[in-house]
């Protein structure tokens, strides 16, 4: 798994990545009521809106830390946004994006990385 | 002066723990230039009596629709009000309260928005209504902005039945947001044309019944066909007590419904405030303008409402909200739900009948004068009648006699070619001698 | 992920039990408990008695048309609707009943002549598109408001039909792209808002198609001079600025940013949310301001009626003037007219003419305080949030100390750090004091922000209690007594409300109750 300073997380098997946000940023966030995702088939650049996660106070934008075509957006997250909070990083994916360029990975963080990051923050 | 409770003791006191030598000295931010040094040149504060006096013989300058025979329509429509209504919306808990961000004291308001959502999607056959709009006007324009972020068209098409003022409405906000928007020409009875302007660029088309003219139509195929081309049907209703006897636009399949509220619990008040009617199919519901009431519990269990789906407005989403709206119009919607409540449904389809049953009248009336003819097929409480000569001066000269004979198309549509039309609607306060009057003077002032 | 630091709790934790006694069946004294008006039955129960319909004037000529399903809505008499609202009335919070120190709202006093005008008929019950010659009166009144309104902002003109605040601030951004348009200017495609701004101005912006860029503020809470010229370009239409700005502060160099603005060919947008602090004693029009909205029911004290309606007149410039809606009333010789029909308009608000009802209500308290007294009203304003600042300030922390406030005074949470209390735990402890809390986590630039506008109608005497009650609180937040708080309110009609529920199940509607299940034995 690769992370983000921005506290989004990918998950790499071949060319596609997985991403969602890490159990910080759920916890930040505080109750998930509506995740808005991207649709099947919307071409991704680094740093366009990948989804939009809602609290009751806030809408937060996740924004893609790569470049691809979204293969899969997570569905059954529409009726069940509480997964955001109880597995964010596991059953919460939000999209499955076919990789444009995966030299983008290389530039991410390790889990080490990413704990020290949040240490310093 | 009388609001004003601080006393010149006061104001030193406070002064001094401010440690402020003057008033002055707290406006100290604001640049010299601009410093008015005393009132600007406007009368000085008066009493209750002078005001009282002022305003009063501001008011006796106007005719009001109670003092003769009347029969104004066109979008605004006079009914009577339950005189509970007005005693219950001036309670202090509902007129001096606010916005209900405080949901645990502010239940009141929160129970009534609820009642009202109800209400107002049983009425219009709509899955989810929301706690009100501005008025008609702007829930129609709102309608339409709202269709086309769902299907990403940037095209209105508005039926010859639309309310002049409600197509300048949706077309003022629309064009501004990049949309484009054709309205048809006025027709008395031709909702349908919509679909022969239909292309692959349309996002909604809007029908109205009953439409300006007061023709009620069966718009179920015109949102088939939309829908089938891609676009949303959005049904317009400016008189809502018709909810009590004609077909509800859901059940008609209207994607999204913009009514006038008006008819119900609030007076006409010269045009405003009203109360814009606005509801939706719940998988759209994420789209929706306005503000939103839900039920929920607190923390015993005991149920209670709050505010809710927030996200789509613009005190959190700013330049991503659906729309731009902070206020609902939140006592006319009281006054509304009041009237509601004591109609009941029983009471409205009476209201409802009787509001037909006097048009019906109506029409046989005007039927009956040479040189008049209804041009309405079918109607609610409103029809459209064609008069020999210029329907504006008629008008007039009616006014002249005291009788106000509706509202003639021309001031609506000044080049719609509709000079001679004559828009007259009569509703439960109308009795036979405001009909007989009327029919009367028109038969005089149409002889040769 | 941008994190967007206020999603803090919306899920109350369950209960403590509060000790009272219970009662046996739920009442609690004068508070009436009171179901929805679905769970009364009275499906067939009507309370407005209608003459019957002969029955040669039937629905038969309607055939089809005619509603066959049941629209499914309950009647209730009259002395049962009395109660039903009367009852859900007294689960309200009100201005009548205590200072509402709702920052940026302005709630002050809603004067019970203005109720009493505008339900003389001669206002009340007049048609919008009856014969001109009919209502020479109420174009009077209008002609009238907008006089007062044009004199107290030093703009010329006036555009009166928008509804509402946000209403208005459409209208004043519409009249900027029209004249824009009018030039030939298509480049112009940014509106510069600061970051306190209030949601709709960005909302604004965006809904008409503009970009919206941020303009930074300095430490001392105004518009950053800098940030502003380096952004302001060929590209911009216009920026929109609120003065006094959110942060209750007067915007120092608000000329200069009018004579930057302008340099660049753009408009001012003034947001007049805060005209109560300067009316009377500043015009708009000398800041440079090109369009300014009103809200009538704050500045000039038309009742909020939980919600609404509202009214928003906007001030326009000479530049502007051209553009603004119709329809507009026009004094001739021979009488008011009303214009309807206007090429230059950039459109029209809404249908008819503008919130009659509000505008009775804004004129006759103009009237009642004149000139002098609408000077008053700013100065007993400043005065008054002033004063609640210094007393304050000895336990709260200001987030802008130096220098005085206007009519209303911003604080943030640095003195709850470490009580385990929040803002939100604060202003619901205030509750149960019988306070309306203040403006909470507004304006978005300061940190769990509390936003106090006493308004000029309050008293010394209520001043001092709510700043009384206020310290009292914050001494037990200091003191540890964090249960108060973080339980509260214990005593309003309801304690704290699952919001999270409510926005991932929406209920928006009553819907029947499924029918018991049988048991399967």
């Amino acid at each position: 798994m690769h992370f983000t300073k921005d506290h989004e997380w990918i998950a790499v098997e071949g060319d596609v990545a997985t991403v969602g946000i890490t159990n910080y940023a759920a916890e930040q966030l505080g109750d998930v009521v509506f995740v808005e995702l991207p649709e099947v088939g919307k071409v991704l650049k680094p740093g366009d809106s990948l989804a939009v996660v809602e609290s009751v106070k806030a809408a937060s934008d996740v924004y893609s830390p790569i470049s691809g075509e979204v293969v899969a957006a997570n569905d059954g997250l529409s009726g069940n946004p509480e997964t955001v909070n109880q597995s964010p990083e596991s059953l919460a994916w939000f999209a499955k994006v076919k990789l444009a360029n995966p030299g983008e990975i290389t530039g991410l963080m390790d889990r080490a990385a990413y704990e020290a990051f949040l240490q310093s923050l | 002066m009388r609001y004003l409770p601080l006393s010149p003791d006061d104001r030193s006191a406070m002064l001094s723990v401010i440690g402020a030598p003057d008033i002055d000295a707290l406006f100290v931010d604001v640049p010299a230039e601009a410093r008015l040094p005393g009132p600007v040149d406007l009368p000085h504060v008066q009493g209750e009596l002078e005001v009282e006096r002022k305003l009063a013989g501001l008011a006796r300058r106007n005719r009001t629709a109670g003092e003769g025979p009347f029969f104004c329509g066109a979008g605004a429509y006079r009914h009577q009000v339950p005189a509970t209504v007005d005693h219950l919306i001036q309670r202090s808990e509902f007129l001096t309260s606010y916005t209900p961000y405080q949901p645990e004291i502010a239940q009141g308001t929160l129970q009534v928005l609820f009642e009202f959502q109800t209400q107002v999607a049983r009425l219009t056959g709509m899955e989810v209504a929301n706690a009100s709009l501005y008025d008609g006007s702007t829930a129609t324009a709102e309608a339409v902005m709202m269709a086309a972020r769902i299907t990403r068209r940037t095209r209105a098409v508005l039926s010859p039945g639309l309310h002049p003022h409600y197509a300048a409405t949706v077309r003022t906000m629309a064009e501004a947001a990049g949309l484009t928007v054709e309205a048809l020409p006025l027709a008395v009875d031709a909702e349908a044309e919509v679909l022969g302007a239909l292309d692959g660029a349309t996002a909604c088309v809007v029908v109205q019944t009953p439409n300006l003219f007061g023709t009620a139509t069966d718009v179920t195929k015109i949102g088939e066909a939309a829908r089938a081309a891609g676009a949303l049907m959005i049904v317009v209703t400016t008189e809502a007590v018709s909810f009590g006897l004609l077909k509800s636009p859901g059940a008609m399949g209207a994607d999204i419904v913009a009514a006038e509220g008006q008819s119900i619990g609030n007076g006409l008040n010269y045009g405003g405030p009203y109360v814009g009617l606005f509801a939706v199919r719940e998988k759209h519901l994420r789209q929706a303008p306005g503000r939103l009431c839900g039920e929920t519990v607190d923390a015993e269990g005991r149920r209670g409402f709050v505010l809710t789906l927030s996200t789509r407005e613009q005190h959190i989403r700013r330049d991503k909200a659906t729309s731009n709206i902070c206020t609902n119009s939140g006592l006319c919607a009281l006054a509304f739900s009041i009237h509601m409540s004591l109609l009941g449904e029983t009471g409205l389809r009476r209201l409802a009948q009787l509001n037909h049953a006097r048009a019906r009248q109506l029409k046989a009336a005007l039927e009956a004068v040479p040189g008049v003819q209804v041009l309405t097929p079918r109607f609610f409480n409103e029809i459209a009648v064609r008069v020999p000569g210029n329907a504006a001066e008629l008008v007039e000269t009616l006014a002249g006699n005291g009788i106000l004979a509706g509202v003639p198309v021309s001031r609506l549509a000044p080049d719609a070619g509709m000079d001679y039309v004559l828009l007259p609607a009569a509703t439960e306060t109308t009795c036979d001698s405001d009909i007989s009057f009327l029919s009367r003077a028109l038969t005089k002032v149409l002889a040769p | 992920m941008s994190m967007l630091s206020t999603g803090r709790p919306t899920r109350p934790e369950t209960a403590a039990e509060t000790g009272e006694t219970a009662t046996l069946t739920g009442g609690r004294g004068l508070l009436q408990s009171e179901p929805l008006i679905f769970e009364l039955g009275g499906w067939d129960k009507t309370g407005v008695d209608l003459p019957p319909v002969p029955d040669e004037l039937g629905a038969d000529d309607l055939g089809d048309l005619v509603r066959a399903e049941p629209i499914g809505l309950p009647g209730l008499s009259e002395p049962e609707t009395v109660r039903h609202y009367v009852r859900l009335s007294q689960q309200n919070h009100a201005i009548d009943l205590a200072l509402y120190p709702l920052g940026s709202c302005t709630m002050k006093h809603n004067p019970r002549l203005n109720e009493k005008l505008a339900r003389l008929p001669g206002f009340a019950d007049i048609h919008p598109l009856q014969p001109v010659s009919t209502v020479q009166g109420a174009l009077q009144l209008i002609d009238e408001l907008a006089h007062w309104l044009k004199t107290l902002t030093g703009l010329p003109a006036v555009a009166m039909t928008p509804k509402a605040g946000a209403h208005g601030e459409l209208c004043g951004i519409l009249a900027i792209q029209a004249a824009h348009r009018a030039k030939g200017d298509a480049a112009r495609t940014t509106v510069l808002v600061p970051t306190s701004a209030h949601g709709t101005n960005p909302a604004t912006a965006a809904f008409v198609g503009y970009q919206v860029q941020e303009i930074a503020q300095t430490a001392d809470g105004r518009v950053d001079l800098a940030d502003l010229a380096a952004k302001l370009g060929p590209h911009v239409a216009a920026i929109m600025v609120t003065n006094p700005n959110t942060c209750g502060l007067f915007e120092r160099d608000i000329r200069e940013i009018a004579r930057l603005t302008h340099a660049a060919g753009a408009y001012f947008y003034c947001d007049g949310a805060n005209f109560n602090a300067i009316v009377g004693r500043v015009r708009p029009g000398d800041l440079g301001v090109d369009a300014m909205h009103i809200n009538l029911h704050k500045t000039f004290s038309t009742p909020h009626g939980g919600g609404g309606p509202g009214a928003g007149p906007v001030v326009l410039s000479q530049a502007l003037a051209p553009f603004a809606p119709v329809p507009y009333v026009v004094h001739g010789p021979d009488g008011f007219e009303l214009t309807e029909t206007d090429a230059r308009a950039f459109g029209r608000m809404s249908a008819f003419n503008g919130q009659m009802g509000m505008f009775v209500r804004a004129y006759a308290y103009m009237l009642s305080h004149g000139a002098d007294g609408l000077r008053q009203v700013a100065e007993d304003a400043v005065l008054n949030a002033n004063y609640v600042k210094a007393r304050l300030s000895a336990v709260m922390t200001p987030a802008f100390p130096d220098g005085p406030c206007m009519h209303e005074a911003l604080f943030d949470d640095r003195w709850l750090e470490g009580t385990g209390v929040t803002t939100l735990d604060f202003a619901k402890a205030m509750i149960d004091e019988g306070f309306h809390p203040m403006t909470m986590y507004f304006p978005l630039v300061v940190h769990g922000a509390m936003l106090i506008e006493p308004t000029e109608t309050e008293s010394k005497a209520e001043l001092d209690r709510f700043c009384d009650m206020v310290t009292a609180l914050a001494h037990a937040a200091k003191a540890g007594d964090t249960g108060r708080f973080t339980g509260a309110p214990y005593h309003a009609p309801r304690r704290r409300l699952d919001e999270t529920q409510a926005a991932r199940r929406p209920r928006l509607k009553w819907t029947p109750p499924a029918p018991e299940a049988v048991a399967a034995e």
